[in-house]
């Protein structure tokens, strides 16, 4: 882990730091009074919105290391739904929403009106949800990483289309119960074997920069949106975020089911420069798949009526892999 | 400046002396060369102040332009047929933001089966997305409604597309008057925003809208195309005025003041109609034409007024309402309603079909003797459809249809398609 966690605070029974203990200066943006409270109160989310609270912090941050100097381009999902029913906005931030598809490229479109027009400090943000961006966006995504226009785009990952009524999209995990991948027949839920990796597909690209964040460890988003807005050219971020709607999940437990995620090594948490990866977020207390699957009601079928070993065992092997790949577990810790 | 060139090359300089700031560039034929021109002319420095964007896709073509435009940018792209229907989407969404960016089409048919050729199929297709939709007549007609629909579309924020035939007119060399800097300088100021995307002014845009102001922001649109009615004759006065020809309006009337029969159409097939009446005038038939130049909005009172007195207008017609007949001879009868005046669509020209003087001459008397049917197909080989018909009666599986017509023209020795060349059959 590059950044604010290279030094370690522990406390007992949790992994945050105090605040008041940090200088303001990496102190995070939330506890600043001075915050610009991009996403405000009074938006319709869900209780327990990983998406709003990802978002509320992500271009707080942005809001923050650019100096108020923002646009954001946002796609079509519950982010656009649940912010704007008119002529209501939630919105502090100069925001225009097209399309569900299009995000990418109107973002390409304003970084282009702002350099022509001399004004090079207005730095533009494009954003939107796993559908919006894995899927039907993928393309406009792809053109606009390829010609390493001076984007950043954030995908809030919450592995589904959650704003048509949770349906399976190429983000949603195996397994999955979805409305359109239902827990009926011999394989219930989401297929083996299938969906993507856009944070790597991103690498590929060979952009400045791509991170992958969660709402498990806010501080770590707040830093990675503050990295990418200090750099120029195509950037990618891709937030993980639970819904405990469509996910089956408490609303309290949002934070929780995240970090159980990212602690499985379900959803891996690194970033990468120029293709290369360069930091990563070490698993602490590693937990197996299982504990962050039993979460979840979009899962319950591998544990009721009788556990599916066999699938509890391939997605144990998925998470196994992550691990490995991404160096997330400390030889010490490993051994 | 007079010269000789390509319309393309012709309509690309006229784009860039309207200082666009963003163009987002995706090829498709014949819309090629006009990106193609405007490439060169921002890559060789001469025009300044303006971002070229090689897109991936026709989408985002539009979607670039919706952002920029958004952002205060003057935005202008091109496209044609495939292009513009896999932009669909954003067409829509550009007029319901109520950007002002302005869109080159090359008309050209849509597949399947896939054909370059020129018909109006494309832009008639999203002639309902809310844009206004000029449509050239020659090449210099081209250039100067270029000018005219940045003008337009910046005074209403509303996008604005302008229609030239493929080919016939992109693709066409012909003596155009470029004019200079200056003049379109002073007919075309700044690009003044009604609405931006602005860290300065935070606001949000693109909201969720429900049917409690839906009906009034979409009436919106329909109003301000309302209000250029109004303003496209005076636009085109003052083009007039400052640069000293006739381009633009609503329509343009020729011979028809005192005509029995009135040949309406969209583009450059004015110009072989206006061959015709001339040489049907000379023949002592009472015969005009009205080209229409504004589709959208559409010109119902100019139209009523320039065709009333007719006893019957014949629309030619590039396009097909496929299980209706024709597009704008549909759109003429509201602007005729309640008078006398028959109005027969000519459904013409589909996929390249060249129209010929003495095929429309041939339909135009038929008119003119009260025997042509409310909607007919110019120059359409009827035996072989009802072949293909009878292929399709007797048999489950005859295959594709367009191969079949292709191999069946080609054993009448009529045309040279797959079949004759032995890699179309599917059987
Ligand atoms: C072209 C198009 N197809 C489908 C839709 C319907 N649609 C709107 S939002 C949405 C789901 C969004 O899913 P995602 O991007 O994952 O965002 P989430 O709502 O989950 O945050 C869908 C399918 C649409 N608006 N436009
Ligand atoms: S459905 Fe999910 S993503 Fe949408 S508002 Fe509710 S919790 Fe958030
Ligand atoms: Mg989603």
């Amino acid at each position: 882990m590059t950044g604010p966690n290279r030094v370690r605070f522990y406390q007992t029974g949790t992994f945050t730091v105090g605040n008041r203990l940090l200088d303001v200066s990496v102190g995070s943006v939330q506890s600043d009074a001075e915050r610009n409270n991009s996403l405000n109160s009074g938006h319709r989310a869900c209780q327990g919105c990983g998406e709003a609270l990802g978002a509320r912090y992500a271009l707080d941050a942005a809001m923050r290391a650019v100096d108020g100097r923002l646009v954001v381009a946002n796609a079509t999902g519950c982010l656009e739904v649940f912010s704007t029913p008119y002529p209501e906005s939630s919105w502090r931030v100069a925001w225009l929403h097209s399309l569900f598809a299009n995000a990418a490229s109107v973002a390409t479109g304003m970084a282009a009106a702002m350099k022509v027009k001399g004004r090079r400090d207005v730095r533009v943000i494009a954003q939107g949800g796993d559908g919006g961006t894995v899927d039907i966006g993928f393309a406009c995504l792809s053109g606009m990483f390829e010609r390493n226009d001076d984007v950043l785009y954030i995908c809030y990952d919450n592995e589904a289309y959650m704003n048509t009524g949770v349906q399976r999209s190429s983000a949603t995990p195996a397994a999955a119960r979805t409305a359109t991948t239902p827990a009926a027949g011999d394989q219930p839920g989401n297929v083996f074997g299938q969906g993507k990796s856009v944070p790597l597909i991103a690498m590929a690209h060979g952009i400045p920069y791509v991170g992958t964040a969660s709402v498990a460890d806010l501080r770590d988003l707040e830093y990675k949106v503050g990295r990418a807005m200090a750099i120029r050219g195509a950037r990618y971020l891709h937030v993980h975020v639970p819904c405990p709607l469509g996910w089956g999940c408490p609303t309290g437990d949002t934070i929780k089911v995240a970090r159980l995620a990212a602690e499985s090594g379900l959803f891996p948490i690194f970033e990468a420069e120029a293709g290369e990866v360069t930091g990563r977020r070490l698993i602490r207390r590693p937990v197996r798949a299982e504990e962050y699957l039993k979460t979840q009601t979009r899962f319950a079928h591998l544990f009721n009526p009788k556990r599916d070993e066999a699938r509890l065992a391939l997605i144990q092997r998925i998470a196994d892999r992550n691990i490995e790949r991404f160096g997330l577990v400390e030889q010490e810790a490993v051994a | 400046m007079l010269k000789q060139c390509e319309g393309s090359v012709a309509i690309a300089e006229s784009v860039a002396l309207c200082r666009p700031e963003v163009i987002c560039a995706y090829p498709i034929t014949p819309q090629t060369h006009i990106v193609e021109g405007l490439g060169l002319l921002v890559k060789s420095g001469k025009l300044k102040s303006c971002e070229y964007i090689n897109v991936e896709s026709e989408f985002a073509a539009m979607s670039v332009a919706i952002g920029a435009s958004a952002c205060g940018a003057r935005a202008y792209t091109a496209t044609a047929s495939q292009g513009i229907l896999y932009m669909a989407e954003a067409i829509y969404n550009a007029s319901g933001l109520g950007l002002p960016i302005v869109m080159t089409v090359g008309n050209r048919s849509i597949g399947a089966p896939i054909n370059i050729w020129n018909d109006h199929t494309d832009s008639m297709a999203l002639r309902d997305a809310g844009w206004i939709q000029l449509y050239a007549e020659s090449n210099q007609e081209a250039v100067d409604l270029h000018i005219q629909a940045f003008r337009l579309g910046e005074a209403l924020s509303l996008p604005v597309m302008v229609c030239v035939d493929g080919f016939i007119l992109t693709h066409a060399y012909e003596r155009v008057d470029v004019p200079s800097q200056e003049q379109v300088d002073a007919y075309l100021p700044r690009f003044e925003p009604r609405q931006v995307v602005d860290p300065d002014e935070p606001v949000t845009i693109g909201a969720m809208v429900g049917p409690e102001a839906f009906m009034e922001v979409r009436y919106l649109a329909h109003a301000r195309q309302m209000q250029a009615l109004e303003l496209i004759p005076e636009l085109a006065a003052e083009f007039r005025g400052a640069f000293g020809r006739d381009s633009g309006g609503l329509l343009h009337t020729y011979r028809s003041e005192d005509a029995e029969t009135i040949v309406v159409a969209l583009g450059s097939v004015n110009g072989t109609i206006k061959d015709v009446v001339d040489e049907m005038r000379a023949e002592g038939v009472k015969i005009g034409s009205v080209a229409i130049c504004s589709f959208r909005p559409f010109p119902s009172a100019a139209l009523a007024g320039a065709l009333g007195h007719a006893a019957r207008v014949v629309v030619v017609e590039k396009s097909l309402s496929v299980g209706i007949g024709g597009n704008v001879s549909h759109n003429l009868k509201m602007a005729l309603a309640g008078r006398a005046t028959r109005v027969h669509a000519v459904i013409a020209g589909l996929g390249g079909r060249a129209i010929t003087m003495a095929s429309l001459k041939k339909v135009f008397r038929r008119a003119i003797e009260d025997r042509l049917e409310a909607v007919s197909f110019l120059d359409l080989n009827m035996e072989v459809v009802n072949r293909q018909l009878e292929r399709e009666r007797l048999e489950r599986r005859p295959g594709p249809a367009a191969e079949a017509i292709l191999r069946d023209l080609a054993g009448a020795g009529v045309g040279v398609g797959a079949g004759a060349n032995g890699k179309g059959g599917a059987r």
